[in-house]
C-alpha cells in the first residue's frame, strides 16, 4: 500500500495562536513557569460499612485499580452488629484524597466516609521479635529499663527471642521499630491504625 | 417445543404467583417494565430460562454473550431504561464482562443476569464455575450475589433500579442454580427502593450557583460542553435552552453528541483526538467552560497541562467523584443535569458579551472546516463521501451504531446528529465490534419507523460477525455498512504517524467479501467499489427491508483528520500528515 497524503486545509499547527497558560497533572491552572506539584500527605479515613462478605475486597479493588498510595487498612466490627469499620490512611495529595473520599462513597456496601480530624485518637498495635541476647542477666536488665520507659509490654521471652507489645501513634511505633533496630529484629507484626474522632464528635 | 420468542406459544395453566426462585426472577423483570432481554442458554441459567418459557418477555438468542451485553448496552442507551442481558456460569459470565466494562465506561444501564454453581460447589472449582463477583467487582457499578431463594427477586429488582438512578451503570446478579431452583414460600413483588444511606444529587448549592452565573455572565469566551450525561439525565432541553438564550457555543463530547442539534449555528460537534478543529479551538482559547455531564476523558481533553489551559471550569455532574478527577473544577456544582441547568439558568440575569468570541469561532469554522474535496480516492469512493449520502438518505430520527477506529471517527465527523439517542458508539472502553450487536440492540429499542443503520469498520465487524445471524432469524430491519480498508486502520494510521511506517499486525492480506457473507447468512449482500453506485446502492439497501450488508470498499491510505497526538495539546491538531510530523 502506497503512503499518500490527504488530510484537510487550514493553518499548520504552528501557525496558530496558542495559550502559554498550563494546568498541572492534577488539571490545576498554575502559574507559568511553576511546576505547581502538591505536596502529599497522610489522611486517615474511617469508613463504616455493611458487615457482609465481598466488602473487603471491593474496597481493596478500588485502591489497586485508582493507583491510591495505602499506607494501611483494618477492618472490624462496631458497636452495631450490621456494620463494620474500615480505617485508612492514605498517602495522598489533596486532590487525590477527596478522590479516595468520594471513589469509597460510591461503593454500595459502604455507608458512610469521612477524614478524620487531625486531633482523632489513632492506636496502632506492633508485635516485635527481638534477637536473643537480651534473655539473660544484666542485659535482661537494660531491657526492662528500656521497656518500662517507653511504655513497653514484655510478652515472651525464652527459647532465645524476646517479643514485645508497643501500641501508639503511627509515629510511637515507627521510633520503636528505630529503637531496637539495633539489638536486631526478627519479625514484625502491625495492626494498621485504627481511629476515632474525640469528644462527642462522632467518626463517620 | 422450540421457544425463542413468544410466538407460537402453548397455553399453560395459569399460576397465581411465582413458586420458586427463577418465577420471582421473571416476575421482578416484568414488574420493572422489561420487555425484551439479549441472552444465551446455559447450565446453570437453565432454570430462569425454563421459567422464561412460561413469560410474555421476549427473549432474542445471540451468537455470543458479548453481543447480549452491547445489544443490552445499547438498548439501554436508545431507551433510558436498563438493557437486560442474560448467561450461564463461567465463559457465559466472563463473555458478558467486555460489554459490562464497556457499559461501565460510558455510564450505560445494564442489568445482567448470570447463572452461578449451586452454593455447595462454589469455591470447588466447579464445571463452569467462575467467581463472577471478583470479575465483574471493578466493571460494575453495583453487583449481588444471591444467597437467598426467598429475596432474589428483591435482589434482582434493587439491581435493575440501581442500573438506573444516579449516575447509570451495569448491575450484576448471580444466581446459584440452588437459589433459582429453590421454592418460596411466601414472596410478593414490591418496589425496590434505594437502600437509606444512597442518596441521589438533585439540587445543586445555591450559593455555588449564584457565583458560578456571575462568572459566566462576566465571560468574554464562553463555550458549553456537553457530555453523555446531558443525554443520560434527559437534560438536552435544558440545554438547548440555556445555550439559545445565552449565545453560548457548544462543543460535545462523544458520548454527547445528540445533546444538541448539529445542524444549528452554536453547534461546533464534539472536540477531542479527532474531533473538529473548530471545537478544539475553542476549548483551547475559551475563558470559561461550562461543562455538563462529563468526565473529562483523555481522547477529549488531550494533554490534561494543555486543556482549556486559560478556562475557569465550571462543572455540573450527579457524580461527585467525577468533578475534579481528571480537570480541577473551579464550580463543583453535584445534581442532577436538568435541575441545574435550570438553576443556573434562573441566576443568569443577562447573556455574557461575547460577539467578538462569536465572530472569531464564526471564522474558525470557516478556517478548520472538515470539508474533505474529492469524492473518491484512488478510484474508489471515500468513506466520508459515504456517511455524508446515509446522512442525506436518512431521517434525523435514524440511529446510528458503530465499531470502533477509523469509520467510527468518520461516522462521528461526516453525519449530521440532531437528537439525542441517535448516536449509539463504544467511546471509553472502544470496543471493536459492538457496532452489529449494538444494531441489534437498538432495533428493539426503537421506534418502528426509526432507521437503524450501523457503521462499521471490516476489522470490528469480523470480530462479533456472528450476530448476523441473529439479525436475520429476528428479521430485523437493520442496515450494516462496512467501510473495509482491508485492516485495522487507525492502528495503521497510528503506525506510520509514530512508528516509522511499521506496519505490524495491521494490514489483512486477505478479507473475506462481505456481501457474500450477508448472502451465506441469508442477509442481503451489496459490493460497492465504485463512486458513481454510492448513492443508488445505499438507497437500495435501506430500502430493503431486513438486514443488508453493503461491503464498501475505500482506499486503505486513508487517515482521520483532524487529528491530535495522544497527549498532546488539543489546539495543536494535526489537519495532514505534515502536520504529524512538525508536532
Amino acid at each position: 500500500m502506497a503512503i499518500k497524503s490527504n488530510g484537510l486545509r487550514g493553518p499548520a499547527p504552528s501557525e496558530r495562536p496558542h495559550p502559554n497558560e498550563r494546568r498541572n497533572r492534577q488539571g490545576i491552572r498554575i502559574e507559568p513557569g511553576s511546576s505547581g506539584e502538591l505536596q502529599n500527605r497522610l489522611a486517615t479515613f474511617s469508613a463504616l460499612v455493611k458487615h457482609e462478605p465481598g466488602v473487603l475486597s471491593k474496597v481493596s479493588g478500588l485502591f489497586s485499580r485508582r493507583q491510591f498510595n495505602i499506607e494501611s487498612l483494618t477492618v472490624g466490627p462496631t458497636e452495631n452488629e450490621n456494620n463494620a469499620r474500615i480505617t485508612l490512611v492514605v498517602n495522598e495529595n489533596d486532590t487525590g484524597i477527596i478522590q479516595v473520599k468520594r471513589q469509597l462513597a460510591k461503593l454500595l456496601p459502604v455507608i458512610a466516609v469521612e477524614e478524620l480530624s487531625r486531633d482523632a485518637i489513632e492506636r496502632e498495635l506492633c508485635l516485635i521479635k527481638i534477637k536473643n541476647h537480651f534473655a539473660q542477666g544484666d542485659s535482661l536488665e537494660e531491657l526492662k529499663e528500656l521497656v518500662d520507659k517507653n511504655g513497653i509490654e514484655i510478652l515472651d521471652i525464652g527459647d532465645g527471642m524476646v517479643t514485645i507489645e508497643v501500641r501508639g501513634g503511627q509515629r510511637d511505633i515507627d521510633d520503636t521499630i528505630e529503637m531496637f533496630d539495633q539489638f536486631g529484629i526478627e519479625e514484625i507484626a502491625r495492626t494498621g491504625t485504627v481511629a476515632l474522632e474525640r469528644g462527642s464528635k462522632k467518626t463517620t | 417445543m422450540s421457544k425463542s420468542t413468544n410466538t407460537n406459544k402453548e397455553k399453560k395453566p395459569e399460576k397465581t404467583g411465582p413458586k420458586t426462585g427463577a418465577q420471582a426472577v421473571v416476575a421482578s423483570l416484568e414488574k420493572a417494565g422489561v420487555e425484551v432481554i439479549f441472552g444465551v442458554q446455559g447450565g446453570a441459567i437453565m432454570p430462569v430460562y425454563d421459567a422464561l418459557y412460561d413469560s410474555k418477555l421476549r427473549h432474542i438468542t445471540m451468537g455470543h454473550e458479548q453481543g447480549a451485553a452491547h445489544a443490552a448496552d445499547a438498548y439501554g442507551i436508545v431507551s433510558g431504561q436498563p438493557g437486560v442481558c442474560i448467561a450461564t456460569s463461567g465463559p457465559g459470565a466472563t463473555n458478558l464482562i467486555t460489554g459490562l466494562a464497556d457499559a461501565n465506561m460510558d455510564s450505560v444501564p445494564v442489568l445482567a443476569l448470570t447463572g452461578q454453581v449451586p452454593t455447595n460447589f462454589v469455591g470447588n472449582d466447579a464445571f463452569q464455575e467462575c467467581d463472577t463477583i471478583g470479575v465483574s467487582n471493578p466493571v460494575t457499578k453495583a453487583n449481588f450475589f444471591a444467597t437467598e431463594t426467598e429475596s432474589v427477586g428483591d435482589v434482582v429488582s434493587l439491581a435493575f433500579l440501581l442500573a438506573k438512578e444516579g449516575r447509570q451503570g451495569p448491575t450484576l446478579v448471580d444466581l446459584p442454580k440452588d437459589v433459582t431452583i429453590g421454592e418460596i414460600s411466601n414472596w410478593e413483588y414490591k418496589p425496590p427502593e434505594l437502600p437509606d444511606h444512597v442518596e441521589i444529587p438533585s439540587v445543586a448549592d445555591e450559593e455555588i450557583i449564584r457565583s458560578a452565573a456571575a462568572t459566566l455572565i462576566d465571560a468574554k469566551k464562553p463555550v458549553i460542553l456537553a457530555g453523555g450525561g446531558v443525554i443520560k439525565g434527559d437534560a438536552c432541553n435544558e440545554l438547548y435552552k440555556f445555550a439559545i438564550e445565552f449565545e453560548i457555543p457548544v462543543v460535545t463530547t462523544m458520548p454527547g453528541i445528540g445533546a444538541f442539534p448539529e445542524d444549528h449555528e452554536l453547534s461546533l460537534k464534539p472536540a477531542g483526538m479527532h474531533g473538529t478543529g473548530y471545537a478544539n479551538m475553542a476549548l483551547t482559547h475559551c475563558d470559561v467552560m461550562l461543562a455538563v455531564g462529563t468526565r473529562f476523558d483523555d481522547r477529549l481533553t488531550g494533554g490534561v497541562d494543555t486543556f482549556a489551559p486559560t478556562a475557569e471550569i465550571i462543572h455540573i455532574d450527579i457524580d461527585p467523584a467525577e468533578i475534579s478527577k481528571n480537570i480541577h473544577a473551579d464550580y463543583e456544582l453535584v445534581g442532577d443535569a436538568a435541575t441545574v441547568l435550570m438553576q443556573l439558568y434562573k441566576e443568569m440575569g443577562s447573556k455574557p458579551e461575547a460577539s467578538e468570541w462569536l465572530d472569531q469561532i464564526k471564522a474558525w469554522k470557516q478556517e478548520y472546516s472538515i470539508e474533505y474535496g474529492e469524492r473518491e480516492s484512488d478510484g474508489k469512493p471515500r468513506p466520508q463521501y459515504i456517511i455524508e449520502e446515509l446522512c442525506r438518505a436518512t431521517d434525523s430520527d435514524t440511529i446510528v451504531t458503530t465499531g470502533v477506529g477509523q469509520h467510527q471517527m468518520w461516522a462521528m465527523l461526516y453525519w449530521t446528529y440532531k437528537k439525542p439517542r441517535t448516536w449509539v458508539s463504544s467511546h471509553g472502553l472502544g470496543t471493536m465490534g459492538y457496532g452489529l450487536p449494538a444494531a441489534i440492540g437498538a432495533r428493539f429499542a426503537a421506534d418502528d419507523d426509526q432507521k437503524v443503520i450501523c457503521i462499521d469498520g471490516d476489522g470490528s465487524f469480523l470480530m462479533t460477525l456472528q450476530e448476523l445471524s441473529v439479525a436475520v432469524r429476528e428479521e430485523l430491519d437493520i442496515t450494516i455498512v462496512v467501510l473495509n480498508n482491508a485492516g485495522i486502520g487507525m492502528v495503521r494510521q497510528w503506525q506510520d504517524a509514530f512508528y516509522d511506517h511499521r506496519r505490524m499486525a495491521s494490514e489483512y492480506p486477505w478479507v473475506p467479501d462481505f456481501s457474500k457473507i450477508a448472502d451465506a447468512f441469508g442477509a442481503k449482500g451489496f459490493l460497492l467499489d465504485d463512486v458513481e453506485n454510492v448513492e443508488s446502492t445505499i438507497k437500495e439497501a435501506i430500502g430493503y427491508k431486513g438486514p443488508s450488508v453493503i461491503d464498501a470498499r475505500i482506499d486503505p491510505a486513508e487517515n482521520v483528520f483532524p487529528m491530535v497526538p495522544s497527549g498532546g495539546a488539543n489546539g495543536l491538531f494535526a489537519l495532514t500528515e505534515k502536520h504529524l510530523e512538525e508536532l
